[in-house]
């Protein structure tokens, strides 16, 4: 238990410069960029002098960078995220109308890729330089080539638009769908599509960690004595070789996690979820600072937090980690 | 390959007729009810039309908000929308409306001239993109009774720009909702009230706007849809897709990218309709940095205008869905267009001859001198026509090095730091050249105004004839000196006019009365109803 808490405390206090790093890089990264919230806005207005120097003036955009940072560092410190620009709202209800669908998202691309990549991975790993391993190998690599945008109009337009099984765009119908569990239902129609088209890439992630885990494990002195003792091939297979191969892939989906909820501005686009890939897009087109700071915080603060446990559920399955030091 | 092209627009025209009268599906009166799903691709944070005069706002806002008058074609070109009438004195000092009667407001509460005189004097006039320049004399709105409103000017303003203007920038807002509180804040900016065929029923931030049909609307039967659904669909190809399984009904403003139009304009139950916005002409334009000593020279650019093959660009960027332009005015406006203006034909013997001419010989590397292009990020042809025209200069001499930028580096680098030499613009004509096209022309502007003369152009004669037109409350004298002006824009050449453009909708043949007037996308959509 010791080991947990110790873990728990260094990665809380890691976290705090981590995120000062990130908001600070965030908000130099739109200082510096040519352009500010009021020209994106009148790039789709217009406007004359007056109405672009009063607009200035009701955002806080005027003054100097000094102090535009001394404002950005106090709302820091007192750990109020301001209000969005372009969409003329706090942006922490900004970034909880988009984080759900993300996380969603997420989620199901991780269950989709990892539940796909670890059996198929078990599937080539049982004999390396089989048949079926060259099959599934060869398929592994050809889904990591496809771009996923391209992935995801091929899938609409197969099976959105010549065969209409599910929705082209979107993640829940406009109109209603009858109760909570017609309600999920209805989410996870919307989910399939989005989630393969994210998903493939990692599919193959997954398979090769596993089957390269495997191919190791085979060699093993505890699998060859295990199977010297006669056990049963499943037995040797699900104990001696599957189980420590899973523990590359646990790291694996650590950081595919990680990768995942700053969001997929591609995914999100082509099928119009609204994210925080696109929330992350609209805030730099829109040069609002305050909303990309939040979406960079808050995404940076669920990175940490996943990989925490994913670390946690490391040294729970692996004793020889944190053992010695923390 | 061109003439292909302009065959299906012909063929898509044909449809749209068909489409139109409804004779395609054997129907021709109206059915009630139904739900129109259509594309949307922006979500302006303020979608109040009174402050906001852009064609992202007018597209969910014009039905919910309605302006005095909208456009038609023929006749005098306006049809009545809130106001019945509307009448100019000979001196130019005033204007009277007379308003509809038994019109009232979403929430129930009657439409009145205090609504029009508050709207006039609180937004159009102070707060609006493009009011501020039109209204900017506007002193007072009398509202002798309910139903009349007085506009009265400090100097004589043309009674033509008035009424040119009222589609667009004279939207009317509920008094007793904006008269409370900071109008830039109020909820109301985003939640409309309005007087329209529909009412602002629902916004789902990054997924659709919903708007339902007033039942208590003035014009008695209308509207005839029961929704009208805003779907927003950042991706163009998944806006094709959605349209090809039916689950969006139209997509307007050239939604879906001009690549797929040709295939789009094949499947069955989908039509091309290339009408139905030629009152919001675009123009792709040629921006010139005058502060360049070389560009000053008003040889260099006619060079450059001769330089540019009008048709190539109208054929291969535009796919034909376009016309090559001659000068600020669009040929649609046949009120102030002209056709004289001095010749700027595809003519690379003749540039080269003008470059040799303003001193500006080839160096040993075979190029004259090189410039720093810009083209504006607003259109997929506004970056194309930019790696035309590079390849187009490099033919005479010029050797241009693009430079990309996103719209807020861009608004900055062209309009305020003037830190470029050419640009590809894309300015819009609004119904009269005082809205927002004399300000291209015309000098002394501060820094930091967006899409006008940022150029450096100072020319008296052209400040001259639009501080006159600007005050002649003459229409035939008005529209005289704008000939004059866009013969001296013709012979100065201060920026190149290369093309004019209006956008398509692409939409199930199932929905009817489509761009039945030349701001279609952006009215007020009663008329629309779905065939079964």
């Amino acid at each position: 238990m010791t080991r947990v808490l110790r873990l728990l405390a260094v990665r809380g206090l890691s976290a705090i410069p981590t995120l000062l790093i990130v908001a600070c890089g965030a908000f130099l990264l739109l200082e510096f960029a040519p352009g500010d919230a009021v020209d994106a806005y009148l790039a789709q207005t217009g406007g004359d002098a007056g109405f672009a120097a009063e607009l200035r003036r009701s955002l806080g955009l005027g003054g100097t960078f000094a102090e535009r940072l001394a404002g950005f560092l106090v709302s820091l410190a007192t750990l109020d995220l301001g209000q969005s620009v372009v969409f003329a709202r706090p942006v922490a209800s900004v970034i909880a109308e988009r984080l759900p669908n993300t996380l969603l998202l997420m989620a199901s691309t991780t269950l989709f890729a990892g539940g796909l990549g670890l059996g198929l991975g078990m599937l080539a790993g049982r004999r390396p330089g089989s048949l079926a391993d060259h099959g599934i190998s060869t398929a592994a690599l050809l889904l990591l080539a496809i771009p996923n945008f391209w992935l995801g109009l091929l899938l609409v337009v197969a099976l959105a638009v010549s065969w209409p099984l599910f929705p082209v765009a979107g993640i829940r119908s406009m109109t209603g769908t009858g109760g909570p569990g017609g309600a999920l239902l209805d989410l996870a129609h919307h989910l399939v599509l989005p989630t393969i088209a994210l998903g493939a890439g990692y599919i193959a992630l997954y398979l090769r960690t596993l089957r390269a885990g495997m191919v190791e494990a085979w060699q093993a002195d505890h699998v060859r004595a295990a199977q010297a003792r006669g056990l049963r091939d499943a037995s040797v297979l699900r104990r001696g070789v599957v189980r420590p191969a899973l523990l590359p892939g646990l790291v694996v989906a650590g950081q595919n996690i990680g990768t995942l909820v700053g969001g997929s501005v591609v995914v999100e686009t082509v099928f119009a979820i609204p994210g925080m890939g696109r929330l992350a897009f609209e805030a730099v087109t829109g040069r609002d600072t305050a909303l990309l700071v939040g979406v960079v915080m808050s995404a940076t603060l669920l990175v940490l937090v996943i990989n925490l446990i994913v670390d946690l559920a490391m040294a729970w399955l692996d004793p020889r980690l944190g053992s010695t030091h923390a | 390959m061109a003439l292909h092209r302009r065959d299906i627009l012909a063929g898509a025209t044909a449809m749209t007729a068909v489409a139109l009268t409804g004779k395609a599906h054997g129907q021709t009166t109206p059915r009630s009810g139904g739900i129109l799903t259509v594309a949307a691709d922006t979500e302006p944070r303020n979608l109040n039309p009174a402050m906001v005069a852009s064609n992202g706002v007018f597209y969910v806002a014009s039905k919910v908000i309605e302006p005095l008058a909208e456009m038609v074609e023929g006749g005098d070109g306006l049809a009545p929308r809130l106001a019945t009438r509307w009448e100019g004195s000979p001196d130019g000092r005033t204007v009277t409306f007379t308003l509809r009667e038994g019109v009232s407001w979403h929430d129930g509460r009657p439409f009145t001239s205090a609504d029009v005189a508050f709207s006039a004097m609180r937004l159009w006039k102070p707060l609006q993109n493009l009011g501020r320049i039109v209204f900017k004399n506007l002193e007072a709105v009398d509202t002798p009774d309910a139903r009349t409103a007085v506009f009265r000017f400090s100097v004589p303003t043309p009674f033509q720009l008035v009424r040119n203007a009222l589609p667009g920038l004279a939207s009317v807002v509920p008094k007793h909702l904006y008269e409370v509180g900071e109008i830039a804040t109020n909820p109301a900016n985003t939640r409309l009230v309005g007087t329209g065929p529909f009412r602002f029923a629902e916004h789902r931030p990054g997924e659709f706007y919903r708007l339902e049909k007033n039942p208590s609307y003035w014009e008695a039967g209308r509207p005839y849809l029961d929704q009208i659904i805003y779907r927003v669909l950042p991706d163009r190809g998944a806006i094709a897709a959605a349209l090809e399984a039916n689950q969006i009904q139209l997509a307007a403003f050239s939604a879906v990218p001009l690549a797929d139009m040709e295939r789009l304009a094949k499947v069955p139950g989908i039509a091309v309709i290339p009408q139905g916005y030629d009152g919001i002409t675009y123009q792709l334009t040629v921006e010139i940095n005058h502060r360049r000593k070389e560009l000053a020279d008003a040889r260099v650019r006619r060079a450059i205008a001769h330089a540019i093959d009008r048709k190539f660009v109208v054929d291969t960027i535009f796919l034909g869905y376009a016309k090559p332009s001659n000068g600020p005015v669009p040929a649609f406006d046949k009120q102030f267009h002209i056709t004289d203006v001095p010749d700027t034909g595809f003519d690379r013997r003749r540039a080269e001859a003008l470059l040799d001419e303003a001193g500006l010989p080839r160096a040993a590397n075979g190029m004259r001198f090189s410039v720093r292009l810009l083209p504006a990020p607003w259109f997929e042809q506004t970056r194309q026509f930019g790696d035309y025209l590079r390849q187009a200069l490099r033919a005479v001499g010029i050797d241009a090095q693009i430079v990309n930028n996103d719209p807020a580096a861009h608004l900055k680098a062209v309009y305020t730091d003037h830190a470029f030499d050419l640009a590809i613009g894309s300015p819009v004509y609004r119904n009269d050249p005082a809205i927002s096209t004399t300000i291209l022309y015309e000098s002394g502007l501060p820094a930091g105004v967006p899409f006008s003369n940022q150029y450096g152009y100072a020319s008296p004669a052209m400040d001259g004839l639009i501080r006159r037109a600007a005050s002649a409350v003459d229409p035939a004298e008005r529209t005289t000196l704008y000939r004059d002006m866009q013969k001296l824009a013709g012979t100065d050449l201060p920026l190149i006019h290369v093309a004019e453009f209006t956008f398509l909708t692409v939409a199930r043949r199932s929905v009817m009365n489509v761009a039945n007037n030349p701001r279609w996308a952006t009215s007020h959509w009663a008329d629309t109803w779905l065939s079964a």
